[in-house]
């Protein structure tokens, strides 16, 4: 009897079978895609020699592509998801707009003029490369934030449309960087085209603790990103500080953000993609879908990356210009269903 | 338990003024503003709710000066409802009703036990129980009013501030949502201020009418006093018709005044000393 009652607790709410399924299924699924990916390459293993090259500390053929080369890879290529995910559901919940994305905004392109300055201008200082991308990704996000911003309001069109200028003007900067030092753009064209080729447990290492401590900045700010969604008047009725919300949250993807740019380069429309799918699938209630957005995230980006390395054998694909294709497509079709009726939710 | 003193206010871009504007308005009272569009009332209530700032004025709540207050304090003593809200956002009742204890519940995401008492009796009050998990874009109008309304009585506030909560909505719901504001002023103390289109309608569920035209307050008193054919004439420029309806005024518009009618209209000073006569 109490059994009963409870679970019919559980499921009362209209979307909640939803969720419970999806928080089931997408875990299950980045499993499946990263033993996939392990087992997937230019050298093939069955699972017996992926698990044995993981767990196992014999120097065999699978142990070192397994473990040295194709696990890191997958794990960075996770954070990165999440990272840009997030970004892109906090962000579209700031500015109350589905088409808000880390790349769509300028945020990464500020990354990316910051990143290709240390690159291309001061290579001797690649060391730099993860905080010159937090700066030029915060810049961007307060130039966008502040020629947005008009009298204590945010305006989601106009926030898209500073986005495309700053995103212009970072462009032109780069491009420029890249003529005057033509000869060391070599380095900066993969990083550009966003990809994870060469990445290891160095790179691992040093985006996993910032990323750990970001997140749990996230975990506190849900309740900020929730209550926008009733509008800026209705949450201030709430006695909700809007604006100093706003702030924390565009803070924490801008770090998000950078974090993912500066260890797999210009990676675009993750953050556009994924939040708005999960949203379809469970609602726009940031409490479920931010934790949604982030398992896909990992899961998109996993499945994209072994893609983008096996499918064109020999050539690897960088995993960017990949989810530009299948992210692109998306956006055109976004703007088409929706029209001029950008309202979130 | 609301006072404001000597309001200003005024709009960057349109120049819209608010002048002077001093209201007293006692705990338990339901106070209806109404004016023709644009005179004002909509703004007169998001200034008392500090969506927007006054350049001149005070504002009092409990005899506290709302400057010095902090949000989350005013949240707990005043809300209000403004006139469109978003239609299609995906939440569940309940969950709706439960950003209403956003400003009393500082950290968390989960409720208290006594947040959840309040909710539950919220959406009881509201009559909202069997559609607590229905989701807003599902509902009819009247419904979702009703929603956005326990999330305003989930704030548990002394005075609630209503914008046009019957605009949009059929005849029945309207009256659904007038027995509702009484029922909580009645039943639960609420202090309630409320903008309305509809004349009869306010002065029906009304103690008291404040008139306003051009950011200006021409009349205040209760409907019996503000009703009357002086009031249409100056401030709609309408002849009307006003009878009793069990000690209730109600009016039927009859023309739009000829020039002649606006010509001898008649400000308040002038209004109150016919009174006293």
């Amino acid at each position: 009897m109490a059994v009963i009652e409870e679970s019919q607790q559980v499921y009362r709410h209209p979307l909640a079978k939803k969720r419970k399924a999806l928080f089931i299924l997408l875990p299950v699924l980045v499993i499946i895609a990263s033993i996939g990916s392990l087992m997937i390459g230019q050298v093939s293993f069955s699972v017996a020699e992926v698990l044995n090259g993981i767990f196992s500390r014999e120097d065999t053929l699978a142990r070192r592509i397994v473990w040295e080369i194709r696990l890191p890879r997958i794990l960075i290529g996770m954070v990165v998801g999440i990272c840009l995910s997030i970004a892109g559901t906090l962000l579209q919940g700031v500015m109350q707009n589905p088409l808000a994305d880390p790349g769509v905004i300028g945020i990464t392109s500020g990354a990316g003029v910051m990143a290709v300055l240390v690159m291309v201008v001061f290579p001797g200082h690649i060391f730099y490369l993860p905080i010159a991308s937090f700066i030029g990704a915060f810049s961007a996000a307060m130039i966008v934030y502040i020629l947005s911003v008009k009298k204590g309001s945010t305006s989601p069109t106009r926030i898209v449309l500073v986005g495309v200028a700053v995103n212009a003007i970072c462009g032109a900067i780069t491009n420029m960087m890249m003529i005057l030092y033509s000869d060391r753009v070599q380095t900066v064209l993969p990083w550009l085209a966003g990809g994870l080729t060469g990445v290891g447990w160095v790179q691992f290492q040093n985006v996993i603790y910032y990323a750990l401590i970001t997140l749990l900045f996230v975990m506190f700010s849900v309740r900020h990103v929730r209550i926008l969604r009733l509008g800026d008047e209705m949450a201030k009725l709430l006695g909700h500080h809007v604006e100093r919300s706003r702030l924390f949250l565009i803070a924490l993807s801008t770090l998000l953000a950078g974090l993912a740019v500066s260890v797999a380069g210009l990676v675009g429309f993750v953050g556009l993609v994924v939040p708005h799918m999960m949203r379809l699938l469970i609602g726009g209630d940031y409490k479920h879908l931010v934790p949604a957005s982030a398992l896909g995230g990992a899961l998109l980006v996993t499945v994209a990356d072994t893609i983008a390395r096996s499918v064109f054998n020999p050539t690897e694909v960088p995993v960017g210009i990949l989810l530009a294709f299948i992210g692109g497509p998306y956006f055109l079709y976004l703007i088409y269903r929706k029209g001029n009726s950008f309202a979130a939710n | 338990m609301l006072r404001t003193e000597s309001i200003h206010y005024e709009h960057d871009i349109t120049k819209f003024q608010l002048n002077n504007i001093s209201i007293n308005i006692k705990q338990g009272e339901i106070v209806s503003l109404i004016g023709p569009n644009g005179s004002g009332k909509s703004t007169l209530l998001r200034v008392i709710s500090q969506l927007l700032k006054s350049s001149s004025g005070e504002v009092y709540l409990d005899e506290k000066n709302v400057r010095q207050m902090k949000k989350r304090e005013i949240a707990t003593t005043l809300t209000m409802l403004p006139q469109m809200n978003n239609h299609q956002l995906d939440l569940t009742v309940r969950e709706l009703v439960e950003f209403g204890r956003h400003p009393h519940n500082k950290n968390n995401l989960k409720l208290t036990k006594e947040d959840q008492e309040i909710v539950e009796w919220a959406l009881e009050v509201t009559r909202l129980k069997p559609l607590e998990h229905r989701l807003l874009p599902t509902m009819s109008g009247g419904e979702r009013q009703r929603a956005w309304i326990a999330m305003a009585v989930a704030q548990h506030p002394k005075v609630l501030l209503l914008d046009e909560p019957t605009t949009f909505l059929d005849i029945a719901h309207q009256l659904e949502v007038m027995e509702l504001v009484r029922e909580l002023n009645e039943k639960y103390n609420m202090t309630v201020v409320m903008v309305l289109h509809d004349i009869n309608q306010a002065a029906q569920y009304s103690n008291r009418l404040i008139v306003l035209k051009r950011g200006t307050i021409y009349y205040d008193g209760s409907p019996q006093c503000v009703l009357c054919k002086e009031m249409f004439a100056t401030i709609f420029e309408i002849e009307a018709d006003i009878t009793l309806k069990s000690g209730r005024p109600v009016f039927t518009p009859i023309r739009k005044c000829s020039n002649h009618c606006t010509s001898q209209c008649i400000n308040l000073n002038d209004y109150k000393e016919k009174r006293k006569e």
